[in-house]
């Protein structure tokens, strides 16, 4: 990697700038669309379709999350399903304390669910939630305490490879159990939702629609330049010489671990702003997010984008995500999850770079001249070492 | 071998005790005593008077005279079938078929003598008949029927009953029977007014050996106005059946955590070969358990066809079945996607993932989404008791089984030739392979081993879980966590982790409730990892990273 060792001066490459845009372009585009045409255009986009849409984005800024783990420190984490519902959990509960006395109970302060469940106050936690700039700052700190805390002991007792996927794994089904008790104070297994409004207005409104459409393409497009300025920092290379070669970065002098729970840290907070501009497109939140199942799909959206291209995660988020939404909704609904399957063996055998990856491939093999490809060479070496068991 | 030599020893430790068993309850019925028959001429020309009065007490001297001809006498009249003719003083049973028998000599009569008439029965004679079958069954021949009235005796602490279980005390010759009657009579003792404080002592010694709930019920209802000694020893014998109590709460506590950890070892130890031995991070096995649960169900489907006698034999179909078809699938799953992502761990978590999904989809497109009814064989159903402790069949057969299939996995890589090859393979590959060893058909077989003994595991969780095409998936967080727990790469690890994780959890749930208790396990199985980030049983190896 003689290449990744000398200074880029650039910070977005080429494919950065289509990507940003191609965000950028979609956050004008799609509301102006939505906005400029007569319902009966061609060109139209209806409001449901930027919601959906919208929905993608938040995918895709989860995909990019992971893929700054996975893809440039080899952190296989089963578990970033929990930090993208802890933050949709943070907005949920903003959302929840903005509906007030319009609930079906009346309850000025208690949400519906704790005056159905009896409960005669607010539970200490969800004080504060009423104000917005408490609730952003915990769609922040909550997925970033709970990363830090499990990085901190993981990284520290250098838990590494299969066994670290396992306790992720097993971190998000505890959530799961946990968030499906009544007395937790999370709404059961109902989840939070019937949300009013947003900053005093109404989420069901198209222009509230499009304006957090707008926001989740921003956020997507500040997200891929925060992780993209992080990976090609002097610290970026650590991490990366981390993913290829752990003990020997040990070896020459760095805190290996402290740099894996910084990255984590950050991915999972990454997650949790992606959550918290899901919920209020989707208009709920439940503990069925915390499913093992919903991680391990994100890892399978980055892997059909190409891991460690960051493009390539958020690529693999939409266009797995639009496969869904197409061919769930139509006469191939059963077969969906075949197609889903199918897609995760296809991609391990034929296409284990990713759409991305092999793309930058076959541009390197198409032009062999190395400047012209410097700011994108970051894509993972053909093998990357895995953890091999005890032998 | 061991594999066949320690499940054969268990199966044999059981026969016997269910001989024992079996014994106990047929043996003593020679030795109940019968004697010449008692005369009961007078109360038998009690019933003829008709009069309420005299049938009421020719009912307590029948209940008291041990004849054997009493309980049909008072069965008879409880049904309305007793007659008396006024005219000869002769008392006849009319049986349920239509003749007619002299109560007094058992002879059947031709004809009923003139003027035969029903004895009549109120209120207070049908209470009377309560009592007197009660005390009847005492003396039953049966002791099983004996036992069960003793016991009612002493829940319903009913002093009138005291009589009769001194005279049953007096014949009585089962050792068993009669401690239940001793308890019963030292139950009423307990309660009755005027029983000297010495006596009643006694009776509580007596009962508060028995050590169970009834007993403690018993104890505790010692009148107010007993004197302070008696309540002293009243309140020493209650904490004495508490502690003991306790102590059995825990060892119940046990069993089922050893029973939920062989569920948990059946479910993992087909994943402590694919991911343990192998490295392979096989998402899909737990469709292999699902599948294996499926087949039992085709295979009790074709019996319930073709074959309906067979249907307590189904399970012993079913395994090797299960064990071929999951075992074949695995096989294929190696060959076409696994051998390709050997050296890339968490790829294969992937493609294996991948292929769950379409395991499962497939059988729900086949089978349907709803769940499937096994059917549980007679052996498998019921319970029996051991002290305090209720202990189900079903468990303990998957106990059993889940031990067979360690011990049978143990002995097949220790002892067989393919066992040694995977070791081989396992340890230094290449090595293997100059050796001449097919390392790539060695991959084939463990692959298939693994997925076969999963099949396996489908069979014995079709009796207790539902069989859904989702049956796989809750099994597969806790076999990781069983196998990681463990540590990778060596099957008693297996064994100990699924225990270990099976008994806390039970453990954990009286004072956490079931949900609360699973969290705190992944806790601190989370916690545990950090200090020990490869298990209980960790290989020892010189690799820095391994």
């Amino acid at each position: 990697m003689s290449n990744a060792l000398t200074p880029q001066p650039v910070l977005l490459g080429k494919s950065g700038l289509v990507f940003l845009a191609v965000v950028l372009g979609a956050a004008v585009l799609v509301p102006a669309l939505n906005l400029l045409t007569s319902p009966d255009s061609a060109l139209h986009v209806p409001t449901y379709v930027v919601s959906l849409l919208g929905k993608y984005l938040t995918y895709a800024l989860l995909a990019l999350s992971v893929d700054l783990i996975w893809g440039y420190v080899g952190i296989l984490s089963l578990g970033h399903g929990a930090f993208f519902a802890l933050g949709g959990y943070a907005m949920g509960m903003y959302l929840m304390r903005q509906i007030g006395p319009r609930g079906v109970y009346g309850d000025p302060v208690l949400p519906d669910f704790m005056v159905f469940l009896n409960w005669k106050e607010l539970p200490w936690f969800w004080h504060g939630f009423d104000m917005f700039p408490f609730a952003a700052l915990m769609v922040l700190l909550a997925p970033g305490i709970l990363a830090l805390v499990f990085g901190w002991f993981a990284f520290r007792s250098r838990v590494t490879g299969v066994y670290l996927s396992i306790i992720t794994q097993a971190m998000t089904f505890a959530l799961l159990l946990a968030f499906f008790r009544n007395d937790m104070g999370f709404g059961g297994n109902n989840g939070l939702t019937d949300f009013k409004d947003i900053l005093g207005f109404n989420i069901q409104a198209d222009g509230t629609r499009l304006v957090l459409f707008v926001l989740s393409a921003l956020a997507l497009a500040l997200g891929y330049v925060l992780c993209r300025f992080l990976v090609r920092s002097h610290f970026g290379k650590v991490l990366i010489a981390i993913r290829d070669a752990e003990t020997r970065v040990r070896f020459t002098g760095y805190r290996a671990e402290n740099y894996k729970v910084v990255a984590f840290v950050v991915s999972a907070m990454l997650a949790g702003i992606a959550g918290a501009l899901y919920v209020p497109q989707v208009g709920i939140i439940n503990p069925g997010e915390f499913s093992p199942a919903n991680s391990i799909e994100i890892i399978v959206w980055v892997a059909v984008g190409g891991r460690g291209t960051l493009v390539g995660a958020a690529l693999g988020a939409v266009l797995v995500n639009y496969a869904k939404t197409y061919f769930t909704s139509g006469l191939l609904a059963p077969y969906w999850l075949f197609m889903l399957g199918g897609l995760f063996v296809a991609v391990t055998l034929f296409l284990p770079k990713g759409i991305v990856g092999t793309f930058y491939d076959w541009r390197r093999a198409r032009a062999p001249a190395p400047e012209d490809l410097a700011p994108d060479d970051l894509a993972p070496p053909d093998k990357l070492p895995e953890p091999k068991p005890a032998e | 071998m061991i594999s066949r030599g320690l499940p054969s020893r268990l199966g044999c430790v059981l026969l016997l005790a269910l001989g024992l068993i079996a014994g106990a309850l047929l043996l003593p019925r020679a030795a109940v005593a019968q004697g010449a028959a008692p005369d009961i001429s007078t109360p038998l020309a009690q019933l003829t008077t008709d009069k309420y009065d005299d049938t009421e007490a020719a009912l307590g001297a029948l209940a008291l005279s041990g004849s054997p001809a009493a309980a049909g006498i008072v069965a008879a009249l409880a049904d309305g079938r007793l007659m008396y003719s006024p005219a000869t003083r002769q008392v006849l049973i009319k049986t349920p078929q239509g003749g007619l028998v002299d109560a007094a000599t058992g002879q059947p009569v031709a004809e009923a003598p003139p003027g035969a008439k029903a004895v009549r029965v109120n209120n207070r004679i049908r209470r009377a008949i309560e009592a007197a079958s009660g005390t009847l069954a005492l003396v039953n021949p049966d002791p099983a029927k004996r036992l069960e009235a003793a016991s009612a005796v002493m829940r319903a602490r009913d002093e009138a009953a005291l009589p009769a279980l001194d005279a049953a005390l007096a014949k009585e010759a089962d050792a068993k029977v009669k401690s239940a009657l001793t308890l019963a009579r030292a139950s009423i003792l307990i309660g009755k007014a005027g029983v000297p404080d010495a006596d009643r002592i006694a009776a509580i010694a007596t009962v508060g050996e028995q050590g169970n709930q009834d007993a403690l019920a018993v104890l505790r209802s010692v009148p107010a106005d007993a004197s302070p000694a008696v309540k002293a020893a009243a309140q020493d014998a209650i904490a004495g059946i508490e502690r003991s109590l306790a102590i059995w709460s825990v060892g119940q506590n046990i069993w089922y955590g050893v029973s939920l950890g062989s569920v948990l070892l059946l479910a993992a130890i087909g994943l402590a070969i694919t991911f343990g031995v192998m490295g392979v991070i096989n998402m899909a096995h737990g469709e292999m358990v699902m599948l294996g649960a499926y087949v039992t169900f085709v295979v009790q489907e074709l019996i319930r066809t073709y074959n309906p006698a067979l249907f307590d034999l189904s399970l012993l179909i079913a395994i090797p079945v299960a064990f071929l078809f999951t075992g074949l699938i695995g096989v294929l799953i190696e060959r076409t996607v696994i051998r390709f992502l050997y050296g890339r761990a968490l790829e294969t978590l992937l493609a294996t993932w991948g292929i769950s999904l379409i395991l499962q989809q497939a059988i729900r497109t086949a089978f349907g989404p709803t769940n499937r009814e096994v059917g549980a064989p007679g052996w498998m159903s019921g319970a029996f008791e051991l002290g305090q402790l209720s202990i189900t069949y079903g468990r303990l057969w998957i106990i059993v089984f889940a031990m067979f299939v360690f011990v049978a996995l143990l002995a097949t890589l220790r002892l067989t030739r393919i066992g040694l090859e995977m070791r081989a393979v396992t340890q230094n590959r290449r090595m293997a392979a100059s050796m001449g060893i097919r390392t790539n058909w060695v991959d084939a077989m463990t692959f298939g081993l693994g997925s076969g003994i999963a099949g396996i595991a489908g069979v014995a969780l079709s009796q207790i879980d539902n069989v859904s095409p989702n049956l796989g998936q809750s099994y597969i967080i806790d076999s990781f966590l069983v196998v990681v727990f463990g540590g990778v790469g060596n099957l008693w690890g297996t064994l100990v982790g699924a225990m270990s994780l099976g008994i806390a959890n039970k453990m954990l749930e009286p004072y956490a409730g079931a949900v609360l208790g699973k969290i705190a396990l992944l806790v601190i199985v989370i916690l545990f990892i950090q200090k020990r980030p490869r298990g209980l049983f960790a290989l020892k190896g010189r690799a820095i990273e391994s």
